[in-house]
C-alpha cells in the first residue's frame, strides 16, 4: 500500500519520541511528576488523578542488552536485560523523563531486576498477587491504596474519587476506541497493516496529552471506514489471518510480525500486552472508582497469573471475532510464565479451537531471523492448502 | 549436451545443493554440489546446460535463488518459485514413499520433523533450528575433532564396544567433554559412538514430540549414517525408511511442487 493510500492519521503515531517532547515542554514548567511505568498492570487512571503522567519506558530493542548483561544474567528474557539496559545506560528519552518509577512483582526475572533498578532511580513496587480471589483482590486494593499514598506523597496531590472518574472515564474511552480500530482487522482485507494498527496501540503511553490521543483514534477509525469502503488494503484477497499471543512486543522487537507481512499474512490480532490484552476490558462506572479499577487491572490475562483462564477465554473470544487461520505463540527465550503455559495454550488451540498453532522462541536479535522465515513460511503453507 | 527437462527442483541447504530434474513421471537427472561461500555460483554450475519450464527452489538459500534466477533472468528454467523445506520434504518422502506418517530430516544446519496426513498433507512440523547439536553439523566437528572421514563416521562408531553418555547440551562444551574422554583414554570408536547416541537421543525426543506415528522415512544426509539409523531404529523402535537417495528428497520434492505448478495450469 503507498503512502498515499495509508489513512493521514497514521503519520501522529509514526515519531512517538517527537510527539513526547512536545508534550511534555509545558508540563515540565509546570512542574507535574512523569513516573515510568513499564507493565500493563500499572493504574494509568490513578496516576493522572494523583496529578502525575505515566510514560512506557523503553525494552524493545536489543541494543542495551550486552550493557545490561555487566548486571544482569544473559540467560534472562531479552525485555527485562532490554529494560535494565535503558535504565543503566540512561539511553531511553522517556526514563530521562521520569521522575520515578512504578514496578509491579509480576514474573521472578522482572521483580528481581527491579530491586537492581530500584538504585538508578526511585522505584515504587506494587505487590500483585497470582490469582482472583477474594484474598488476592483485597490485597490489590491494599496496593492501590498504598500507591495512591506514594503518589501522593511525590505530587501534593490527594486522589479524589471525582478525579479518579474523570480519567477512568477517558481511559474507558479510549479503550473502546482503541478495540473499535482493532476490530477493522476482523474484515476480511483490512485498510490497516498490523504494523501500523501496533504502533497505534503502543503510542497509548508515550502520548501524555490522552484526550488528543483519544481524538486521534477516533479520526483514524473515520479514515480506515473511508479506505475499507474503498476497498483499499495492504493485503491480498485470501492472505493467511495469524492471531499473535505470547510475550510482549513492541516496535525493535517487532520482528516476528515482520516476517508474517514478508509472507503477506495479516496478524488479525494482537493478543498479547502489546495489543488487545492492554485494552480489553472497561473500569466499572459508577461505583467505588479504586474497587473497580483495582477489579479490572487484577483481571489482566498475564502469565503471571495461575491458573490463567482468562488468557484462553480470551482467545477464544478473539478467534470468534477475527477468524484466523492459524495461531502463533511467540515466546521470548527465558520468559518461563508464557513458555510454560505454551503447552496447554498448544492443546487448547489444536483441540479445542481446531487451528494450527505455531510456537515460536526467540529472542531480540535478528540472528535467526532466516530460520523463523523458514517456519513461518511452512506454517503458512500448512493453511494455505 | 544438455539436460531437456520439464520440471527442476533445487534444495540450497546450508552445507549441499542438490538438482532433480524430470521430464513426465521420470527423474532425467540429478546432481550435487557443496554450498560453499558461494551458493549461487553454485548453482549456476549445477544448471548449466540443464533446462527446464519450471523451477522451484528450497532450502535455506531459496529466497536468494529466486532473487538470482527469478522473474525471467535465466531463461533456461521458466518461472522460478520457491517454498520451504517442510514441503519439500513432505511432498519428496510421500512420493518415495506413500504410506509414509513421519519424515526425519536431519540436514546440515536444522533437523525438522514433519508429521502427515494418511493423504500426505503436512500436519504439524517440528524444528531445531537455533542449535548445531541435534544436526549434521554436530557429527561433522565431532568426526573432524576424532579425526574420522565424515563419511566413514557412522561405520567407525558402530565399531565402539561401551556405551558413553555424552552429558553437554551444546556442541562445542560436548566437543570438550569427548576431548577429555580422549585424555582418559576411552577408545575413539566408543567416544564415536556416544556422540551419535547423544545426537540420536536428542532427536528421539523430538520425534515424540511432534508425535511419531509410522511409517517413518529418514531423509536428509546424515541418513546415510549407519549408525545414526540403527540407533533411530533402536530408540524409537520403529524399522524406518531410507531413500535410497536421502540428500535429495528436498530437490524431488521442489521437483514435484514444479510439476504440480505445471499440471494446474495445464487443465
Amino acid at each position: 500500500m503507498s503512502e498515499a493510500q495509508k489513512a493521514p492519521t497514521l503519520a501522529k503515531f509514526a515519531s512517538p519520541v517527537d510527539r513526547f517532547h512536545l508534550e511534555m515542554e509545558p508540563l515540565k514548567d509546570a512542574g507535574t511528576k512523569v513516573a515510568g511505568i513499564y507493565c500493563v498492570f500499572a493504574p494509568l487512571e490513578l496516576v493522572r488523578a494523583a496529578g502525575a503522567v505515566p510514560v512506557g519506558l523503553c525494552g524493545k530493542k536489543q541494543g542495551p542488552i550486552p550493557d545490561a548483561e555487566r548486571v544482569l544474567p544473559a540467560n534472562l528474557c531479552p525485555l527485562i536485560k532490554a529494560s535494565y539496559g535503558y535504565a543503566l545506560t540512561n539511553s531511553c528519552p522517556y526514563w530521562a523523563a521520569s521522575d520515578f518509577i512504578l514496578g509491579e512483582t509480576t514474573c521472578d526475572g522482572k521483580k528481581k531486576m527491579f530491586e537492581i533498578m530500584a538504585r538508578l532511580k526511585p522505584l515504587h513496587m506494587m505487590r500483585l498477587p497470582t490469582d482472583t480471589s477474594a484474598e488476592a483482590r483485597a490485597l490489590w486494593l491494599a496496593e492501590m491504596h498504598r500507591l495512591a499514598d506514594y503518589l501522593t506523597a511525590q505530587t501534593g496531590i490527594a486522589v479524589t474519587d471525582e478525579a479518579l472518574r474523570r480519567e477512568i472515564s477517558i481511559q474507558n474511552r479510549i479503550r473502546t476506541a482503541l478495540l473499535d480500530l482493532a476490530a477493522c482487522a476482523a474484515e476480511p482485507q483490512p485498510p490497516i497493516s498490523s504494523l501500523d494498527l501496533m504502533g497505534v496501540f503502543e503510542s497509548r503511553t508515550f502520548v501524555l496529552n490522552q484526550e488528543g490521543y483519544l481524538a486521534d483514534l477516533l479520526a483514524l477509525r473515520a479514515e480506515l471506514r473511508e479506505l475499507s469502503a474503498k476497498g483499499v488494503s495492504p493485503y491480498k484477497k485470501g492472505a493467511p489471518r495469524i492471531l499473535l499471543t505470547g510475550s510482549p512486543i513492541g516496535r525493535g522487537s517487532e520482528k516476528v510480525v515482520r516476517l508474517l507481512e514478508d509472507a503477506g499474512a495479516v496478524v488479525v490480532a494482537l493478543e498479547n500486552c502489546t495489543g488487545i490484552k492492554s485494552v480489553v476490558g472497561l473500569v466499572e462506572e459508577g461505583g467505588d472508582p479504586m474497587a473497580a479499577l483495582a477489579a479490572r487491572y487484577l483481571a489482566t490475562p498475564c502469565s503471571c497469573m495461575s491458573p490463567n483462564t482468562g488468557r484462553f477465554a480470551l482467545i477464544d473470544d478473539l478467534a470468534r471475532q477475527f477468524k484466523p487461520t492459524g495461531v502463533i505463540d511467540l515466546v521470548w527465550q527465558a520468559c518461563h510464565t508464557y513458555n510454560v503455559e505454551s503447552f496447554d495454550l498448544g492443546r487448547h488451540v489444536t483441540e479445542k479451537l481446531e487451528l494450527p498453532y505455531l510456537k515460536v522462541e526467540t529472542d531480540y536479535t535478528e540472528s535467526d531471523m532466516e530460520q523463523l522465515r523458514t517456519r513461518i513460511e511452512a506454517f503458512l503453507e500448512l493453511q494455505a492448502k | 549436451m544438455g539436460v531437456q527437462g520439464e520440471a527442476a527442483g533445487i534444495d540450497i541447504g546450508s552445507r549441499s545443493i542438490e538438482l532433480v530434474v524430470m521430464r513426465g513421471e521420470e527423474v532425467i537427472h540429478t546432481a550435487k554440489a557443496p554450498t560453499t561461500f558461494d551458493p549461487i555460483g553454485q548453482c549456476r554450475t549445477l544448471l548449466c546446460g540443464v533446462c527446464a519450464g519450471r523451477t522451484v527452489a528450497t532450502g535455506y538459500g531459496r529466497k536468494l535463488f529466486a532473487e538470482a534466477f527469478g522473474s525471467g533472468t535465466a531463461a533456461n528454467l521458466g518461472q522460478v518459485d520457491d517454498i520451504t523445506e517442510i514441503q519439500a520434504y513432505a511432498l519428496g518422502a510421500a512420493r518415495l514413499f506413500p504410506q509414509a506418517r513421519t519424515i526425519l530430516d536431519i540436514g546440515g544446519q536444522d533437523s525438522k520433523v514433519i508429521s502427515l496426513s494418511p493423504q500426505g498433507k503436512v500436519l504439524r512440523f517440528e524444528m531445531n533450528d537455533r542449535c548445531a547439536a541435534g544436526t549434521g553439523k554436530f557429527l561433522e566437528i565431532m568426526a573432524l575433532s576424532l579425526q574420522v572421514p565424515l563419511a566413514d563416521f557412522g561405520a567407525f562408531a558402530r565399531a565402539g564396544d561401551k556405551r558413553i553418555a555424552i552429558n553437554s547440551m551444546c556442541t562445542v562444551f560436548a566437543e570438550s567433554e569427548a576431548t577429555s574422554l580422549m585424555a582418559r583414554g576411552e577408545k575413539a570408536q566408543n567416544i564415536a559412538l556416544g556422540i551419535h547416541l547423544a545426537i540420536m537421543q536428542r532427536i528421539a525426543s523430538m520425534l515424540r514430540r511432534v508425535g511419531l506415528e509410522g511409517p517413518l522415512v529418514f531423509a536428509g544426509g546424515v541418513a546415510r549414517n549407519a549408525c545414526a539409523l540403527d540407533l533411530l531404529q533402536e530408540l524409537t523402535g520403529t524399522q524406518c525408511l531410507v531413500p535410497e537417495d536421502p540428500d535429495l528428497t528436498g530437490a524431488l520434492g521442489a521437483c514435484l511442487h514444479a510439476r504440480k505448478h505445471m499440471e494446474d495450469e495445464h487443465v
